[in-house]
């Protein structure tokens, strides 16, 4: 058995679960943004922000950032513990890993206030 | 023909080299890369390699012919090479080379040791033996026969990346291989010691493991075998 601190306490069997649901919902959203985009031909600013006016919508939008950002860490997490090991760095590994870590958890937590302010500021 | 050889002696060298020798292939019939080495050893008999029974019984004579990874013994040159090309033998990708073609699988056996290998049951024994349907039988058969040659996991991405902490498909064979038998009792446990993120879910299913077996078998298969054990067992 194999545990780390920054794979945030969880199973092999929830990192894979959550990046399967994570990958079903941004695509769905995607789909949903793409259909309501070539519905309506004449969009434009008006029309975007009924879109994103209703309150469905909000959520949905909502449910696909966090997707996402839980999509991003598991996936940076995991090319970080690949790529960046004793075995490719030598002793500077850990330290050299944790930065990247550490600097992916800190963009995505950005990302993450930074996509729900502007959702509720439509 | 020529034959391209690693050569490496840690004790005399400062680097791996690729050396070329001469070997010429008696006409009439199709040689196995096993017996064109046994030629070169003829002129050179400081190459080393590993070999026992010649006919891809023991699994001692994995090594990488012409970029794929194989038993010599088994693998005919006429299927290695084309006409007039070179031969190219490489020890097996991503294990410490102790010399020439032969690697230290320490940390290959290690993995094979973790997912504890051997019949687990915890009832009393019967007087003659532990009895098993014809279909409980057969649960078993493209499981058992690996050999445990290494070919897969040396050919596994993932396990060069992380061959200390992932199993990899030879032993994530045998895993399945002892969670499929009606006979043993430890499913639960052995299922425990599987589900972190690196000794199951690190395989990205790209199939290079089944791809190269020189048994046939596909240890991808049984690592989705696994995969849907856990996810029944833990959600
Ligand atoms: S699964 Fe096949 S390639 Fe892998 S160790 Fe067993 S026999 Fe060799
Ligand atoms: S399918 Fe999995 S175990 Fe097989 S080579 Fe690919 S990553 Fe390795
Ligand atoms: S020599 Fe035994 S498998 Fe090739």
């Amino acid at each position: 058995m194999v545990s780390r601190v920054t794979n945030l306490g969880r199973s092999g069997l929830f990192h894979w679960l959550v990046q399967r649901f994570s990958a079903v919902i941004l695509g769905a959203y995607m789909l949903c943004i793409l259909g309501s985009t070539l519905l309506s031909p004449e969009m434009d600013y008006a029309h975007w922000q009924a879109v994103f006016d209703s309150n469905l919508m909000r959520v949905f939008s909502l449910i696909t950032l966090l997707a996402l950002c839980a999509h991003a860490w598991i996936g940076m997490w995991t090319v970080s513990t690949d790529y960046l090991t004793d075995l490719q760095l030598g002793t500077r590994a850990t330290f050299i890993r944790l930065l990247f870590q550490a600097g992916c958890a800190l963009l995505i937590a950005v990302y993450m206030l930074w996509g729900i302010q502007i959702l509720w500021s439509i | 023909m020529l034959v391209s050889i690693y050569r490496y002696n840690p004790q005399t060298d400062d680097k791996p080299v690729m050396r070329d020798i001469e070997v010429e292939i008696p006409g009439g019939k199709d040689l196995m890369i096993l017996d064109v080495l046994e030629l070169a050893k003829r002129k050179d008999s400081s190459i080393a390699y590993r070999r026992s029974c010649r006919e891809g019984v023991c699994g001692s004579d994995g090594m990488n012919m012409n970029g794929r990874n194989g038993l010599a013994c088994i693998t005919p040159l006429s299927d290695t090479v084309k006409p007039g090309q070179k031969l190219v033998l490489r020890p097996l990708p991503g294990l410490p080379v102790i010399r020439d073609l032969v690697v230290d699988m320490s940390i290959f056996y290690k993995q094979y040791e973790k997912v504890k290998p051997y019949l687990i049951n915890d009832e009393p024994p019967p007087t003659i033996e532990r009895l098993q349907s014809p279909e409980d039988r057969a649960q078993l058969d493209g499981l058992y026969e690996c050999i445990l040659c290494a070919c897969c996991s040396t050919n596994c991405p993932s396990f060069w990346w992380n061959p200390d902490k992932f199993i990899g498909p030879a032993g994530l064979l045998q895993a399945y291989r002892f969670l499929a038998d009606s006979r043993d009792t430890a499913t639960a446990e052995r299922l425990a010691g599987l589900n972190d993120p690196f000794s199951v879910f690190r395989c990205r299913g790209v199939m290079s493991c089944a791809a190269v077996c020189p048994k046939g078998l596909n240890p991808t298969r049984a690592i989705g075998h696994i995969r849907a054990m856990l996810i029944r067992q833990g959600t």
